[in-house]
């Protein structure tokens, strides 16, 4: 039923196993993401272009995919790794197998490997280029492939997966399962938010929608000014792919927009933010992919358990700590999650409030975002 | 949080003798109780009729009584002892029914002694059916359509208007002593009557059915500083209808997205706070609708439970160990990760691999009980496994039952050879495993597999037991894998 398909690491290590994807190859950095659930929501994340997903968990496939669980509209990780796939699916929303779904998409799949070896591996030596192919070629000639394949450091992907045009978004979660508030159809929707989209979630969009904001989406590349003549109330600076020193045109339009509008960024955008406020990146040994990451509010003490995804981080010493507040921090490894000006309504967090998938313990910065926007714009009648 | 310093000495109250329902899960929770208590400088009291505990080696409390786990003679030590607290959440229903009674009859607080891990509100509304239901509507949650009767005729009266199978709860008893399910009215009224005169307060919960749906459980915690985590999704095999110690299990959730999984994690976010337990684990069990998805709560436990024990082993995280440091005022992120070391307790356990619980049972020592599985449970022990696969979990739980078998098949074992049967036998056969799979047996596993080796599909399986078609598929690429490994049997007399 299966054919075989090999990966490849650049350290030279190869797995063999048996292709449930489509036929091909691809390369990318190879990384782990510990969630159990949600690799539907994985592979259409827009933030894992270039980089070939293994799940940790083992048994991939079991619930199939559905036409509702979407964060983009088509897969974006260049590969998936995993341990053993169920072509059999059983949940009640699922309308196809993993299998088929990635076959269409043109994604290829691998599985029936040692994923736990595969995760040792890049746990000691971080994350690593690979190639994942269906073909017969030789291991010596795909570690060459391997070795001339781009870096992930450097690396502006963020131009690759935005939208080519602006457009407005106004789609809310509408599966039993969803988190409220829900905007009512009553509901005034008093705050116009611009969405610079360097490989947004749709998961945030809905989010937006669902606390009351009325959005445009704009390409990575739009210029503050085009994005200040749409009168927002607030700007919001989205995830995505790559290398965040790789996007200076970015940062340079969010250094535009600091003193100007309320800001709220989440992953790239917040590490977008720290550029543009004077701060540095660098890239994490292995990163941090999963949906169970305890980050602490140091404001408030509290304790949230967060989806994460990312291979870069902030450095928070890099940031002048007049004019910046660390606010949110990783407690398994002390890296940076969040921070806000401690003047302007402006803020971030590296993690996804937005979940999909993982937990909803943050929501409530949606809400902060709408405050913000709120108390900047005294005269806006709120719902 | 630091660790609080007006509490001086703590009363932990054991779960006594071994009886089904209440096993060594709670001499394990127990001595983790003693255990960090001591560590943290308390002076620990502790009472267990049974000495074949560990709880109850001197070694473990500071002062240990070995007597009769009732009101009175937890009184008695309380007069002699003065603890500043009682931990009622380790012992089981036997530590927590006893708690409730002497704060109910004004014990507790004639000697001041204040209850740790669970206040008295949190138990009485997490286990009257009727304040759990009043709650669960409160927070937005469904529950089975139900009500509670205290006569015959109270319960004919709800049946009539949701039909047949109903269920049957009694309140405040152990393992569901005295409940069970209804498929017509004569056996109503027998049932009904067994219920009341079961039940301490002779009252009884009779339910609409949701037998053959999914079940679920999460393993919640919670610290006095409000953190929430989520330890462990359990899903069960046997659908709704088997009682969860019946059941065989799986760790984590096999057939959630993550969208549905959230759901459930949510709502147990909000019934621990709505329940109002303070701190340690809860055990929350819910039905999903195979058909649509429709979620509902069944119940939930306010204390370290059977289920907690399993998640403690399948996660690395020690449930009862933390459980009694959060009682005493420590927060999440204050407790070190075990596995770890350097991380907090703060997180949510994630695994790279899939356990399997398997029930134990003893029918041939229990002459004339009915092995039909239902809410009562009658399985006195479990095994566990461990597998990257949900196949290898489950042979390896299966091998480790000590029935004799090897797990699925493949040990010479079977009641017949499928290739050996005529035609008219296979047909018998085929007969008597659908009857048999109709209700819910202790050993029905072997029978699915029977199933499958006269040619029956899943989906005939499925139809029959219930079982999710997911595990079922699985069972099947075990009897497949076997079938396949036979053809390369040496000859015999080789």
């Amino acid at each position: 039923m299966f054919t075989h398909a090999t990966l490849v690491l650049e350290d030279g290590s190869v797995f063999r196993g048996e292709s449930f994807g489509a036929q091909g190859e691809t390369t990318g950095e190879a990384v782990f993401n510990t969630s159990m659930t949600g690799y539907q929501e994985i592979l259409t994340d827009p933030s894992y272009t270039g980089q070939l997903v293994t799940m940790t968990y083992p048994l991939i496939g079991n619930y199939g995919v559905n036409t509702e669980d979407m964060e983009a509209a088509r897969p974006c990780a260049a590969g998936l790794i995993v341990r053993e796939y169920s072509d059999f699916y059983s949940n009640f929303r699922a309308n196809e197998s993993l299998g088929s779904w990635l076959k269409k998409a043109g994604v290829v799949a691998i599985q029936g490997i040692d994923t736990r070896m595969l995760t040792r591996i890049l746990r000691e030596s971080g994350a690593m280029r690979a190639i994942l192919t269906t073909s017969d070629e030789d291991d010596r000639a795909l570690l060459e492939k391997v070795r001339r394949s781009p870096e992930m450091t450097g690396l502006d992907l963020a131009s690759k997966v935005t939208c080519a045009e602006p457009y407005t978004w106004t789609a809310t979660d509408q599966t039993p399962f969803a988190l409220l508030p829900v905007r009512s159809d009553d509901q005034k929707r008093p705050f116009k938010v611009v969405v610079y989209d360097y490989g947004v979630k749709r998961n945030i969009l809905r989010r937006l929608t669902a606390h009351g904001c009325s959005l445009t989406v704009v390409p990575a590349g739009y210029s503050a000014s085009r994005v200040l003549a749409l009168e927002p109330d607030g700007v919001f600076l989205s995830n995505g792919p790559g290398d965040p020193e790789a996007v200076q045109y970015a940062v340079e339009q969010i250094r535009e927009l600091l003193d100007k509008k309320p800001l709220f960024g989440i992953c790239l955008g917040h590490q977008l933010l720290a550029l543009a406020l004077g701060g540095r990146t660098f890239k994490l040994k292995f990163g941090h992919r999963g949906a169970n990451h305890p980050v602490k509010n140091i404001r408030t003490n509290e304790i949230e358990i967060t989806s994460q995804n990312h291979g870069f981080a902030v450095d928070p010493e890099s940031l002048d700590p007049r004019t910046v507040e660390i606010t949110h921090v990783n407690l398994n490894d002390g890296t940076n999650e969040g921070f806000a000006h401690r003047e302007l309504p402006v803020f971030s967090v590296q993690y996804h409030p937005e979940a999909s998938p993982g937990p909803h313990d943050s929501d409530y910065l949606f809400r902060q975002f709408i405050d913000a926007m709120a108390a900047n714009v005294p005269t806006v009648v709120r719902a | 949080m630091p660790k609080r310093t007006d509490l001086k000495s703590i009363l932990i109250i054991g779960a006594g003798p071994i009886v089904i329902g209440q096993a060594c899960e709670f001499d394990y929770s127990g001595t983790q109780a003693c255990k960090v208590l001591r560590e943290e400088g308390y002076r620990v009291i502790l009472i267990n009729s049974n000495p074949a505990t560990i709880m109850t080696d001197p070694e473990f409390a500071d002062r240990t009584y070995i007597e009769p786990i009732t009101p009175a003679f937890v009184e008695m030590i309380i007069e002699r002892e003065r603890p500043d607290a009682i931990l009622p959440t380790m012992g089981g229903q036997t530590a927590l029914n006893t708690a409730v009674a002497l704060a109910e009859q004004g014990v507790l607080k004639k000697y001041g002694v204040e209850l740790i891990g669970a206040k008295l509100e949190a138990i009485q509304r997490a286990e009257n059916r009727e304040l759990f239901g009043k709650t669960m509507r409160e927070i937005g949650l469904a529950t089975p359509r139900g009500s509670f009767v205290k006569t015959v005729d109270d319960a004919l009266k709800f049946a009539e208007t949701t039909g047949y199978p109903i269920i049957i709860r009694p309140s405040f008893t152990l393992g569901g002593t005295g409940g069970g399910t209804a498929y017509n009215a004569e056996e109503y009224r027998t049932k009904i009557a067994l219920a009341l005169s079961a039940s301490p307060i002779h009252e009884t919960l009779v339910e609409e059915s949701v037998i053959g749906w999914k079940e679920f459980e999460l393993e919640v915690m919670r610290d006095l500083k409000d953190n929430v985590v989520i330890i462990c999704s359990i899903e069960n095999v046997d659908p709704m209808g088997v009682h969860t110690g019946d059941s065989i299990t799986v760790a984590p959730a096999q057939t959630l997205s993550d969208k549905e999984y959230q759901f459930l994690r949510d709502a147990s976010v909000k019934i621990i706070r709505a329940i109002g337990v303070e701190t340690g684990g809860s055990n929350i069990q819910f039905a999903i609708s195979p058909k649509d998805g429709r979620m509902l709560v069944i119940e939930m436990n306010p204390r370290v439970s059977r289920s907690s024990a399993l998640a403690s082993k399948a996660t690395g995280f020690p449930i009862a160990k933390i459980a009694a440091k959060l009682s005493v005022g420590y927060t999440l992120d204050e407790i070190s990760n075990d596995i770890t070391k350097k991380t907090p307790a703060s997180f949510e356990p994630t695994i790279d691999y899939c356990v399997v619980k398997i029930p134990r049972w003893d029918f041939e020592k229990f002459k004339g009980v009915d092995d039909t599985l239902g809410i009562q449970m009658k399985s006195v022990g479990e095994a566990m496994a461990f597998g990257r696969t949900f196949k290898e979990a489950l042979q390896k739980a299966l091998r480790s039952l000590e029935t004799g078998r090897h797990g699925l098949g493949a040990d010479g074992k079977d009641a017949f050879d499928p290739e050996l049967l005529s035609a008219s036998e296979k047909a018998e056969w085929i007969e008597k495993v659908t009857n048999r799979l109709r209700m819910p047996k202790a050993d029905n596993i072997f029978y699915v597999r029977y199933g499958l080796l006269l040619g029956m599909s899943v989906e005939e399986l499925h139809a029959i037991t219930k079982i999710d078609e997911w595990f079922l598929r699985n069972i099947e690429q075990i009897v497949r894998m076997e079938q396949e490994l036979k053809a390369y049997a040496l000859p015999a007399g080789v």
